[in-house]
């Protein structure tokens, strides 16, 4: 595949229109569509981007019917942060204090999960590669509603220290919807549960709307997601 | 030490430049046919068993690449850096994961980083670092890593950059009265 | 003791070497571990084909950090490098500004005064202290027992206290600068840092009886693994992975640098080469840290400058070289390769983590054979850090 890119690469003119044209990168050989035998020896046609997953977009979550239960509702949310278990920058090693007896995050209700099922709070621990926007974009998709989105450091508010690398993103509220930002390089534990007490805040005066942002502007995240992943290997939606 | 290795290996192998960095590190260069049999008694007779690393050196104004094997004495506790100089237009070298097994690792990422193609070498064209990249490979001299990152990732507006050493000259010389 | 069939001809192998496995047959599956997965090490993934439960052959996948630092080192003055050298290894950044100062240095010809020396290797043991430590609750959390992990933390904690009064940063320091350190040691900090050793020592001493002595650790532990020693040189294997194996490979005293020549010090090693000889390898080499710690204050010189004389850094230019600078880190040999080129720029720089060779190499050769639920403790106990492989 490396070298079919190359070779289109060399006919290309020099300018930066060549990488714009070079979008359509060939889909990976297991996600192509293929014939498989059952075990009855019936066969049958399997579309992996079809068959695997689910195509429906996101919903946008309307509030109970009354404020009271609304408020309840917050109210609970607020209190039950479960954080994917997912370290996507080096901001994952201040979360091991905060597990710990010295900082103890899981006494606000805080605590750590390791699926994206079980998460509704997703730290985002600093600069993204590309390649982990991508898992990250899934990972983000695959959480239950209602979620929300931290950005940990000044790396996903402008790109930080990495603001001329050719492999992070800059501004993570262009791809994912941010609920909430940490400054910092590294922030410290204290302003991380600084940071989760204003989230608290937001989410009861509920303002943390950022799943549903996502789900309305579905198509405009859609499309900056696929402007800086050039090889879009997966359906626009994964839950 | 290493000027001692030196002459007894300099016409054997047909040793190019030698450079004497520290008195436990010298790097040597090499040409292409040379690399492989010079490696190999390193290895095998004068005690260099580690490869510390393997990788390549831009030299654009030369329209080289420098490939440099570092090989490590434990026992005598030396170092030597051998040079290898390959044309930028000719990018393709040859493999030594036979001598080493670790060096296809290091192959895999000069084939993505440089572009410098190893091709027996294990698995070297599958993607190591980089997903889905389009650009010339990203350690080249000419790739331009600002401009590529202002074309492909919106800025947040109001970040602002200086220049450290204009803006300490203001700094500390408002009315330009530096003489230095 | 784990014990595995000994499946090294199944599956069958191409004649190139690979494995020869028919994802149809339904024999087989792909396993993907990371990098949104607790049993995987920082942000990196290992592709699994299983059969069974049991591992037939892994493939790493890196990557995911990839910030470009050796390009953008290209595109910074020398001394503009420094804050972002420490970020390519979070949990042991030290060693990032020691190897890249060092090679400044001799590159510029800077000679360092003796008191920094000895502040500098004083901090690199602080931070192979934390490093160890962070280890040890991963080890044996990789394992199932999370409470060694709540008192590591807090050990090193303690640590961070010290490095925080000490440098003023808890995780990045850049106290390391070209010349030497930016500060002397504070005042009363030779008993503060007693006080912080003793705590640890005494954790220590709880966490060899509870994680060391424990059926279940042992039996999970011990053979799981193996590195042959005839892979140290082959595989580019250093640290106390090669320590294990039984080969003293420590740059400490291989190779002194900074003031490990006048120190005491023996690098510890073991035979067993399973995950439990590492990780007991490890505990005894903190034990060897907290002692050097303790020979460092009492032997440095307390007077005397820390910082040498600089040009102006702004306009510094280094002439045209190239040298490589290695240190002992807590994973192994760490060394910086630096070239320059006459200007005010790095030419290049590459980095030489000791977890390219491991997690890569060497990981997919010893994940054959593994059972699924001991791929976390294999990772861990190489000890990986994925963005010194990636930068």
């Amino acid at each position: 595949m490396k070298d079919e890119l190359d070779k289109r690469l060399d006919n290309q003119p020099d300018g930066p229109e060549r990488r714009g044209s070079l979008k359509d990168i060939p889909v990976r050989e297991e996600l192509l569509p293929r014939w498989v035998k059952g075990p009855e020896g019936q066969e049958y046609v399997v579309e992996p981007l079809q068959d695997y997953f689910c195509q429906a977009g996101p919903t946008v979550q309307t509030p109970a019917y009354t404020r009271i239960i609304e408020d309840l509702f917050n109210w609970a949310r607020a209190e039950s942060l479960w954080i994917l278990g997912f370290g996507t920058g080096c901001g994952a090693i201040e979360m091991r204090p905060l597990m710990t007896p010295r900082f103890d995050a899981y006494r606000y209700g805080i605590q750590w999960r390791p699926t994206p099922r079980q998460a509704n709070l997703f730290v985002i621990s600093g600069y993204l590669s590309v390649k982990t926007l991508k898992r990250a974009i899934r990972s983000y998709e695959q959480m239950q509603n209602p979620k929300y989105v931290v950005g940990l450091g000044s790396c996903t508010i402008n790109g930080g220290m990495y603001w001329d690398s050719y492999n992070t993103i800059k501004r993570l509220d262009d791809y994912l919807p941010v609920d909430l930002y940490i400054t910092g390089c590294m922030p410290r534990p204290e302003a991380l549960l600084q940071g989760f007490d204003d989230l608290k805040k937001l989410i009861r005066a509920g303002k943390a709307e950022g799943a549903n942002h996502y789900a309305e502007h579905f198509d405009w995240y859609k499309a900056n997601q696929k402007r800086v992943i050039k090889d879009w290997d997966m359906p626009d939606y994964s839950w | 030490m290493m000027q001692s290795l030196y002459d007894r290996l300099k016409d054997r192998f047909n040793l190019g430049e030698f450079t004497g960095r520290r008195a436990d590190l010298a790097f040597v260069t090499v040409s292409r046919e040379q690399l492989r049999p010079l490696l190999l008694h390193l290895r095998d007779l004068e005690g260099f068993t580690h490869l510390v690393l393997l990788t390549a050196v831009d030299w654009i104004e030369d329209d080289t690449f420098q490939l440099t094997y570092l090989l490590n004495d434990r026992a005598r506790a030396r170092d030597i850096g051998v040079r290898l100089m390959l044309p930028r237009d000719d990018t393709q070298m040859d493999s030594i994961h036979d001598l080493w097994p670790t060096a296809a690792t290091y192959q895999r990422e000069l084939r993505e980083m440089f572009g410098i193609d190893f091709p027996d070498s294990p698995r070297v064209n599958e993607d190591f670092i980089l997903e889905g990249w389009v650009d010339i490979p990203p350690y080249r001299r000419e790739f331009d890593t600002l401009r590529f990152a202002r074309e492909t990732y919106p800025e947040r507006p109001g970040r602002e950059t200086h220049d450290p050493a204009t803006y300490m000259k203001q700094q500390l010389y408002p009315d330009g009265e530096d003489n230095g | 003791m784990a014990e595995y069939p000994d499946r090294s001809q199944y599956p069958a192998h191409l004649p190139d070497g690979s494995c020869d496995i028919d994802l149809s047959s339904g024999k087989y599956l792909k396993l993907w571990q990371g990098p949104n997965h607790p049993g995987i090490t920082g942000n990196m993934s290992v592709e699994l084909t299983v059969c069974g439960d049991e591992v037939v052959e892994g493939r790493t996948h890196v990557g995911y950090l990839h910030r470009g630092f050796e390009k953008l080192m290209e595109r910074r003055t020398f001394i503009q490098c420094f804050p972002i050298v420490c970020r390519i290894c979070v949990p042991e950044p030290d060693f990032n500004e020691y190897c890249y100062a060092a090679a400044v240095e001799e590159l510029a010809g800077v000679e360092v005064p003796e008191k920094a020396n000895w502040i500098r290797t004083l901090i690199l043991e602080m931070g192979r202290v934390n490093s160890y430590l962070m280890y040890l609750g991963g080890q044996a959390g990789a394992f199932g027992q999370g409470v060694i992990g709540q008192w590591t933390t807090y050990a090193r904690d303690l640590m961070l206290d010290r490095f925080e009064e000490l440098t003023g940063a808890r995780i990045y320091h850049m106290f390391i600068l070209p010349g030497g350190v930016r500060d002397d040691l504070p005042e009363g900090f030779d008993q503060r840092m007693e006080e912080t050793l003793r705590e640890i020592e005494s954790t220590l001493a709880d966490v060899h009886d509870t994680m060391f002595r424990n059926a279940v650790f042992k039996k999970r532990a011990m053979g799981l693994g193996r590195v042959d020693p005839a892979w140290v040189d082959e595989y580019g294997v250093t640290g106390p992975v090669a320590r294990a194996a039984g080969v003293a490979k420590d740059v400490r005293s291989d190779q002194p640098y900074l003031v490990y020549r006048e120190l005491d010090l023996e690098p510890v090693i073991a035979h067993e080469s399973d995950a439990y000889a590492r990780a007991d390898v490890r505990r005894r080499d903190l034990l060897m840290s907290v002692d050097l710690i303790r020979q460092v204050l009492a032997r440095m010189p307390r007077k005397g400058p820390v910082m040498a004389t600089l040009p102006n850094v702004l306009h510094w230019k280094i002439p045209r070289g190239e040298t490589y600078v290695r240190g002992e880190c807590s994973r192994g040999e760490y060394g910086y390769y630096l070239v320059t080129d006459g200007s005010g720029y790095p030419r290049r720089v590459n980095v030489r983590g000791p977890s390219y060779t491991h997690a890569m190499a060497l990981l997919e050769k010893l994940i054959v054979n593994v059972n699924i639920s001991d791929v976390a403790g294999l990772l861990v106990s190489l000890h990986t850090y994925p963005p010194e492989i990636e930068r």
